[in-house]
């Protein structure tokens, strides 16, 4: 530990971020120093330890927190993917995405409307949607501007987390009613070939989805990682679309007209939307292209001394299985196959570790995933040149990482352009 | 998969075409491993057709749930609204966060026209929205912000009208309602196309 700092007090000092609650991780846990030590740690096989609690809580040292950027009724926080591990994301740390706030619902008191080109219209309480025969699965849910602060040549970040970046991403896993069964029971009927979802906060979000997806792999979600969904992610229930933007993912779900048409809602028209250099906007962009981003080392971390070190990072497609995670360590000339650590779900985050022996010298190190399409993880000139480098949504290019000699750790993609 | 070789009155899949889309028709997107497959549950063999769960909803319940505004005009309510009129409310409740001419801000900057090449930061009303419905249906339900869904619809036809004045698109003396607001034509309405990302080796 150079100059006897702390390894606190080093990554805080390297993060300028001392309050933020990035600074202690698992990896800070492992490479704490006796100076840190807390009290407890005195020896608790001399001393009873507390007693049993109705509600757990996390170990006084590891607590990892959303990052919250501005208070506004329209606004997001973010997970903190540098401090977490596995796959599933803690539900109080989903990521969240509102337009008007958090409504507070009432389970029983809500109603789910189906209606339109069907049948049967009916109204469905909880309590209703709860007896139709439960699936569930595991997926990630990610907003579509994710990342999109690394794509602004003339605005690369150098000082920004994983969090910051990409932390409008999380995974859980979903239980509920697929939405297939809830529309076999009204009845679809011929010619619809679109749904309206609605939801029930004050900005009354509503996507209009194609009837394939609502028939294909949509659930009527109300269990996230095995309780209640939480309010923040559309309690009591939400509309959950495997794979793709989480926009479209309507939460606090009230209403679902089955149509001909799109609707053309201000969510699918005004915000996501692309536009593309040709003076044209890509529309109903649902599916969220295969993508990964190495958590460690990454921003603030430092690497206090050369050697081994293991990069880890998640990669997920929308559509559908990753089969192949790639780490270059030197800059994107040379590439090593990941390892993938299980469970490899479709539509899900996988995460990746790649054992590097890091040799103290300047390193840039990125990541790539394939998904079972043969698609391949851009890298940013390759979404330049495709769409033009003023476009929004989707960005789902290769993130770079510095290493300097220093062992801080920068985002490095600016460094390769 | 069983229940869906049952399911009914399903609607037939309509691949996408590379066109930009139809008036008001759009065919879905096209859709590389987002149907059914090996992720999709199924029910059981023995499931009935119908669970009868729920309760039927009756048209009174779907007519006043049913609030949303299609490209069309369909959904559009009955009654009229000013510019004249749309004025004065907008400087009542819209002014302070949209500004004075609707390009100060703080929030979304609504007026302008021409703006593409300004894009992703000029996604105003008169420069990328493709469909005045959708103003009425946005602002219907969620403006103004803090107090969404108490205008009367009166009032949202006038505040509609002005705010497609402020970017030249009806003029001062127009008077918005079911008919006139359905047939605006936004300069933006041409620019959407489907999405042809597909998966695959392409990058697009």
């Amino acid at each position: 530990m150079p100059g006897g700092l702390s390894r606190r007090a080093w990554l805080a000092a390297a993060s300028g971020t001392a309050a933020t609650g990035l600074v202690m991780t698992r990896w800070d846990a492992l490479k704490a120093t006796p100076q840190e030590a807390s009290p407890a740690a005195a020896d608790p096989t001399k001393t009873p330890g507390r007693f049993v609690s109705e509600v757990g809580t996390r170990a006084p040292g590891e607590q990892p927190r959303r990052l919250v950027r501005t208070l506004a009724l329209s606004s997001s926080s973010r997970t903190p993917l540098q401090d977490l591990n596995g796959t599933i994301t803690p539900s109080d740390l989903h990521f969240e995405r509102h337009h008007a706030g958090v409504p507070d619902i009432a389970a029983r008191d809500h109603e789910l409307l189906v209606h339109g080109m069907v049948e049967r219209p009916r109204v469905f309480r909880m309590a209703d949607l709860k007896r139709f025969p439960q699936t569930s699965r595991i997926c990630f849910i990610e907003c579509s501007g994710n990342g999109g602060g690394a794509y602004n040549r003339n605005r690369m970040p150098t000082a920004i987390t994983p969090q910051q970046l990409d932390g409008l991403l999380s995974t859980s896993e979903w239980a509920g009613v697929m939405l297939s069964t809830v529309l076999r029971e009204v009845g679809v009927r011929p010619g619809a070939t679109w749904i309206l979802a609605e939801g029930s906060d004050a900005a009354v979000m509503s996507r209009s989805i194609p009837l394939d997806k609502a028939m294909g792999d949509a659930m009527l979600a109300y269990v996230q990682n095995g309780e209640a969904i939480r309010p923040e992610q559309g309690y009591p229930v939400r509309l959950l679309l495997p794979g793709w933007e989480g926009n479209a993912q309507v939460k606090w779900l009230r209403r679902i007209e089955v149509t001909d048409r799109p609707t053309m809602t201000r969510d699918e028209t005004s915000r996501y939307t692309d536009p593309l250099k040709d003076g044209t906007a890509r529309q109903f962009s649902f599916v969220m292209d295969a993508k990964s981003i190495i958590t460690f080392p990454s921003y603030p971390y430092v690497l206090p001394e050369r050697g081994w070190w293991e990069i880890e990072g998640l990669a997920w497609s929308g559509r559908g299985r990753i089969t192949r995670v790639e780490v270059s360590t030197d800059g994107g000339r040379s590439w090593t196959d990941a390892a993938m650590q299980p469970p490899i779900l479709s539509k899900s985050t996988v995460r990746f570790r790649h054992l590097w022996n890091w040799n103290g010298r300047e390193a840039v190190i990125l990541s790539r995933a394939t998904d079972e399409t043969g698609y391949v993880q851009p890298t940013v000139h390759q979404l330049w040149e495709a769409r033009g480098d003023r476009t929004s949504y989707h960005q789902n290019h290769q993130r770079a990482w510095k290493v300097s000699a220093d062992g801080t750790v920068t985002f490095g993609l600016g460094d390769l352009l | 998969m069983r229940w869906i070789r049952r399911r009914v009155g399903a609607a037939p899949i309509v691949a996408v075409t590379g066109a930009a889309f139809s008036a008001c028709t759009p065919e879905p997107p096209a859709q590389s491993a987002a149907g059914p497959g090996p992720d999709v549950a199924e029910l059981p063999a023995h499931a009935p057709e119908h669970f009868g769960f729920g309760m039927p909803a009756s048209e009174d319940r779907v007519a006043r749930w049913d609030i949303d505004v299609k490209p069309d005009g369909e959904g559009l309510p009955p009654g009229s609204g000013s510019v004249a009129e749309g004025r004065f409310l907008y400087e009542t409740y819209c002014l302070q966060c949209h500004g004075p001419t609707g390009t100060e801000g703080p929030n979304d900057r609504l007026a302008g026209t021409g703006e593409w090449e300004q894009w992703p930061a000029g996604r105003t009303v008169g420069g990328y929205w493709p469909y005045a419905t959708t103003l009425f249906d946005y602002t219907r339900k969620a403006m103004p912000q803090t107090t969404p869904g108490t205008l009367t619809d009166d009032q949202v036809y006038a505040v509609v009208g002005y705010v497609l004045s402020l970017s030249g698109i009806v003029p001062a003396d127009a008077v918005m309602d079911s008919a006139s607001l359905a047939a605006v034509e936004m300069p933006a309405r041409g620019r959407f196309v489907p999405d042809d990302r597909t998966g695959g080796p392409r990058v697009r």
